[in-house]
């Protein structure tokens, strides 16, 4: 039998933007995302929250949007990778990204930026070990890693000198 | 360095800039408006007479809008396979793996159509099944193809090889088998050689059921409308698909488009056809768009890697030179063959090394069995080879006295020696790359107990078949569209074409922009696999540049009223008698007579010339691995990983490090964690949780990419293509620095720490392979 469709009405800020719209309760907020507000640079691959390639932001810290509920997400705020560059302009993780060669697919990359920078907005100028350990939970299978920590950390450098 | 003004520099990739902003488009985003979504019902049995298929229930739930079984696809073609059409889009009487298709539900919401899809009823009668190469071979096996089909008369593929390929299928009932092909390469008199030998080394190793797992799934969304199908897929292979689905609903080519935006991960998982006929006859059926997008568990189902048993005899002379081999594979390839014939071809030609081999054998079989297709992954057949018989070579170098590098340095062959007869010769200077991976290695070895390093090498016939075609575009402005039927996987391709559009032309970078695989739009492209893309598509793209160039040549003549050999080539522009010069952009418009108009240059490659002999070009690989063993836990860590990639010519040397990299942490998956286990009739761990890939914890210590450039390729600079050859060796490599580490030879990948420990106690594998 299908299960009953409870109904449930949410405002989620979402990239800065306030959205209300009424979603099933078995809604995932990846699925809201991608379905409902067309925001499609957010990811899903392993839906088990294991590859961290939906990862997003919700009130600043990482979660897999996979296995969030989009209830859940009601009142909190939530960002995209759609929210990093802002005016044509790349924010520092998407340039590092790009210069270090941090990508080839691509689709892990939407969730490795939103992961690091949850890391590097808590804990400006974080150092190697902390990187690597923070993105463990992130599968790239394209790149073989090192890349992603070298951009991950060229940013981190750039933070620690502006704090100096 | 200063030769070429932008190729063989790390340019900024444009897809890069797209994909880190998340405006990118992959398949997964395409949406087509009006479109259903479908969910795919599968077997939950090995083997299973289909009894009955009730949707009753299901087409009674709501939303729904139908539900599709085999028996709709009656008018059809109802199957597909480019080399063998053994595939059925949905299992008509029987079923022959765990998660075969049976039925399709399409509904208005993807949460309808998978409620619905649970309530659709299937009446299975179950039959003896084949879940392992060993059991398909056993005397009165259960068959799991009782019919023959017709081959697809794939060319390429039957020129592939210069031996025997047993493609028809006896005709007679009794004598069918579950081999769903054979292959056999053979020169010299290995018994005479093995008679007179000073040493024969004898191995056997089983090489893993791995899954390639390119992290955006199989997907698909098609349209068919009024005799006309459009498909946006996730294919490697837009043109191969096309013709699968033309043969499918017997239509012309030009009424079937299949189109690939940016693909989330391929390395050889994508290519050929997958989901595609799925939503094709779903749309086909209802008249509707539909979507079918797999979950990584489905995709798990629809395609994994061969696995492999390899038996391996080695003869040597007593200064350890080989004077025979024979190789003995057996493959697991699944319940369809897709593409694992081709697979099986190339693990044979690729089994036995880049070394001097005066007497050869190797048989290759590939299995039909009641498990999850095969199909090809990076490296094409190359490591499950190349892991039995560089593992085989190592230990012959231990009973000779001899390290793993010296070995090889006594039996790699040299620049321009044939390894396969009537073949191009090697193109790569192995002997001279082996030197760089060992004496990176030995910079830096450590001196800690349970300590060992390894070196490893292959060489893949690669590049595929030589057909491929370009266009260039001169627009009235000046600037350039390069068009390709190449797909971009992440390897680089859309910038590798304009840097070598900008070379060719002498214009800027900024004013390239590329447009690809699309077989409505973009000219011909068989394949993006094998590394080809520098090689053929580059010379491709060079012939289209120089037919452009002449164009304007022309064009300029009539303008300056000259003969079209006073005008020659400057960078963007052309200088005519008496010092008259134009820009290619003055030329378009003055000829045309306006602000309008275009130049197309056109270019055609096929198998002649440079491109005559096969295979194109040679892709070696030469790997160095270091690694650390916990003697209390048998956790392997790799203190050192070092690539030397015969490269050629690197036109983007970072994109080329890229590739050497992801390919050889592949290879260190399939080596250390990677393998999918059958429980029964079902995978045991059909998912990301418990299929382990590496992570970023895994990293080597040291990681050594070394790009040898020495100009000796037959594409564009000197090229060659790259992007697999170093994951080839890497299973070797890795078995051979463990087996120095704990001092007893490994017979099977993955080394995973209970297997590790367990040879390092000198106890029996407590999980044997079948
Ligand atoms: S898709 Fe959410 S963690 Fe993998
Ligand atoms: S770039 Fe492809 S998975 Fe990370």
């Amino acid at each position: 039998m299908a299960e009953p469709r409870t109904e449930f009405a949410i405002s989620v800020e979402v990239n800065g933007t306030t959205v209300e719209r009424t979603v099933e309760s078995r809604s995932l907020l990846i699925d809201f995302l991608r379905s409902d507000l067309a925001l499609t640079g957010t990811k899903v691959s392993c839906e088990l929250q294991v590859c961290g390639v939906c990862t997003v932001l919700v009130d600043g810290r990482p979660v897999s949007s996979c296995t969030y509920l989009t209830v859940d997400a009601d009142g909190r705020s939530v960002t995209t990778v759609e929210s990093l560059s802002s005016g044509g302009k790349l924010h520092p993780l998407q340039e590092a990204f790009v210069d270090c060669h941090a990508l080839q697919c691509g689709f892990c990359t939407p969730g490795f930026l939103m992961m690091a920078k949850g890391l590097l907005d808590a804990n400006p100028g974080a150092e190697r070990e902390e990187i690597v350990e923070h993105l463990e939970g992130n599968i790239c299978r394209c790149t073989g890693y090192r890349p992603i920590v070298e951009a991950v950390e060229s940013v981190a450098r750039q933070q620690r000198a502006e704090a100096k | 360095m200063t030769e070429f003004s932008t190729v063989g520099t790390s340019v900024r990739r444009r897809d890069l800039v797209e994909k880190v902003t998340g405006s990118a488009e992959y398949t997964v985003d395409v949406t087509m408006p009006g479109m259903l979504h479908a969910k795919v019902v599968r077997s939950d049995r090995a083997h299973a007479r289909i009894l009955s298929i009730d949707a009753t229930e299901a087409l009674a739930a709501p939303d729904v809008v139908a539900v599709v079984t085999a028996a709709d696809l009656e008018p059809l073609f109802p199957r597909f396979g480019h080399i063998i059409a053994d595939h059925f889009i949905l299992a008509p009487d029987k079923v022959r793996y765990f998660g075969e298709p049976v039925a399709i539900v399409l509904a208005e919401t993807l949460g309808a159509a998978s409620d619905a899809m649970r309530l659709v009823r299937v009446e299975y009668e179950d039959l003896p099944s084949v879940m392992t190469a060993a059991a398909a071979l056993a005397e009165g096996a259960p068959l799991v193809h009782e019919q023959a089909y017709d081959a697809t008369g794939d060319d390429s593929f039957k020129s592939l090889t210069g031996k025997k390929h047993t493609m028809e299928f006896p005709e007679a009932e009794g004598a069918r088998t579950n081999v769903a092909h054979e292959v056999d390469l053979e020169w010299g008199d290995v018994d005479a050689a093995r008679a007179g030998a000073h040493l024969v080394v004898e191995s056997t190793v089983h090489y893993p059921m791995l899954y390639a797992y390119g992290m955006e799934p199989y997907n698909a969304v098609a349209s068919y409308v009024d005799g006309a199908l459009s498909v946006v897929s996730s294919a490697q292979h837009p043109y191969m698909v096309r013709d699968d689905l033309a043969r499918i609903f017997d239509l012309p080519l030009s009424r079937v488009r299949v189109s690939t935006p940016y693909i989330g991960g391929g390395y050889g998982s994508k290519s050929y056809t997958k989901v595609e006929p799925l939503a094709s006859v779903a749309s086909w059926m209802v008249g509707r768009p539909v979507k079918l997008v797999l979950s990584v568990e489905e995709a798990i189902y629809t395609t994994r890697v061969d696995t492999a048993d390899i038996h391996v005899r080695s003869s040597f002379d007593a200064e350890g030179h080989i004077l025979a081999r024979e190789i003995d594979i057996v493959m697991d390839s699944g319940a369809y063959a897709d593409n694992s014939p081709l697979v099986l071809a190339k693990c044979v030609n690729r089994s036995f090394g880049p070394y001097r081999v005066p007497n050869l054998r190797v048989r290759g079989r590939s299995l039909y069995t009641n498990t999850a297709p095969a199909s090809s992954y990076r490296g094409f057949g190359a490591p499950q080879g190349n892991f039995a018989a560089e593992t085989n070579l190592d230990q012959a170098a231990e009973q000779l006295g001899l390290d793993g590098a010296e070995i090889r340095r006594r039996n790699l062959v040299r620049h321009g020696e044939a390894i396969l007869p009537g073949k191009r010769g090697i193109d790569a200077d192995l002997l001279a790359d082996l030197e760089i991976a060992a004496s990176s290695l030995e910079r830096d070895r450590k001196d800690t107990p349970y300590y060992g390093m390894g070196v490893s090498c292959s060489a893949s016939d690669a590049g595929a078949y030589p057909i491929s075609t370009a266009q260039v575009r001169i627009q009235f402005d000046g600037s350039v569209i390069v068009f390709s039927g190449s797909t971009e996987m992440g390897q680089g391709s859309q910038s590798l074409l304009s840097q070598v559009a900008a070379e060719e032309l002498g214009v800027d970078l900024g004013v390239v922009s590329v447009v690809q695989s699309d077989t409505s739009v973009t000219p011909y492209e068989r394949t993006t696999g094998a590394s080809r893309t520098s090689t053929l598509v580059g010379l491709a793209l060079q012939r289209a540049c120089a037919d452009a160039r002449t164009r304007i040549r022309d064009m300029a003549a009539e303008i300056w009223s000259c003969t079209p050999d006073e005008v020659i080539d400057l960078p963007g522009a052309v200088q005519g008698p008496e010092g008259a010069k134009l820009a290619y952009g003055e030329v378009v418009r003055k000829w045309f007579g306006g602000t309008a108009g275009e130049v197309t240059g056109i270019g055609l490659l096929r198998r002649e010339g440079v491109t005559q002999e096969m295979p194109p070009f040679w892709e070696t690989g030469m790997v160095g691995v270091a690694v650390e063993v916990d003697p209390e836990t048998g956790v392997v860590t790799v203190d050192q990983l070092v690539t030397v990639a015969d490269i050629g010519f690197a036109i983007n040397p970072q994109a080329v490090e890229g590739q050497d990299l992801g390919a050889a942490t592949q290879g260190l998956g399939g080596a250390l964690y990677e393998e999918l286990v059958y429980d029964g009739p079902q995978l045991a761990n059909a998912n990301m949780v418990d299929y382990r890939v590496p992570r970023v914890t895994d990293m080597p210590r040291k990681i050594d990419l070394v790009l040898a450039e020495r100009r000796d390729g037959i594409g564009p600079y000197g090229a060659k293509g790259a992007g697999e050859g170093q994951l080839n060796p890497i299973g070797g490599a890795v078995a051979a620095a463990v087996a120095r580490a704990v001092g007893r030879w490994p017979n099977r990948l993955p080394l995973t720490p209970e297997r590790v420990w367990r040879l390092l106690n000198d106890l029996e594998d407590s999980d044997p392979p079948a």
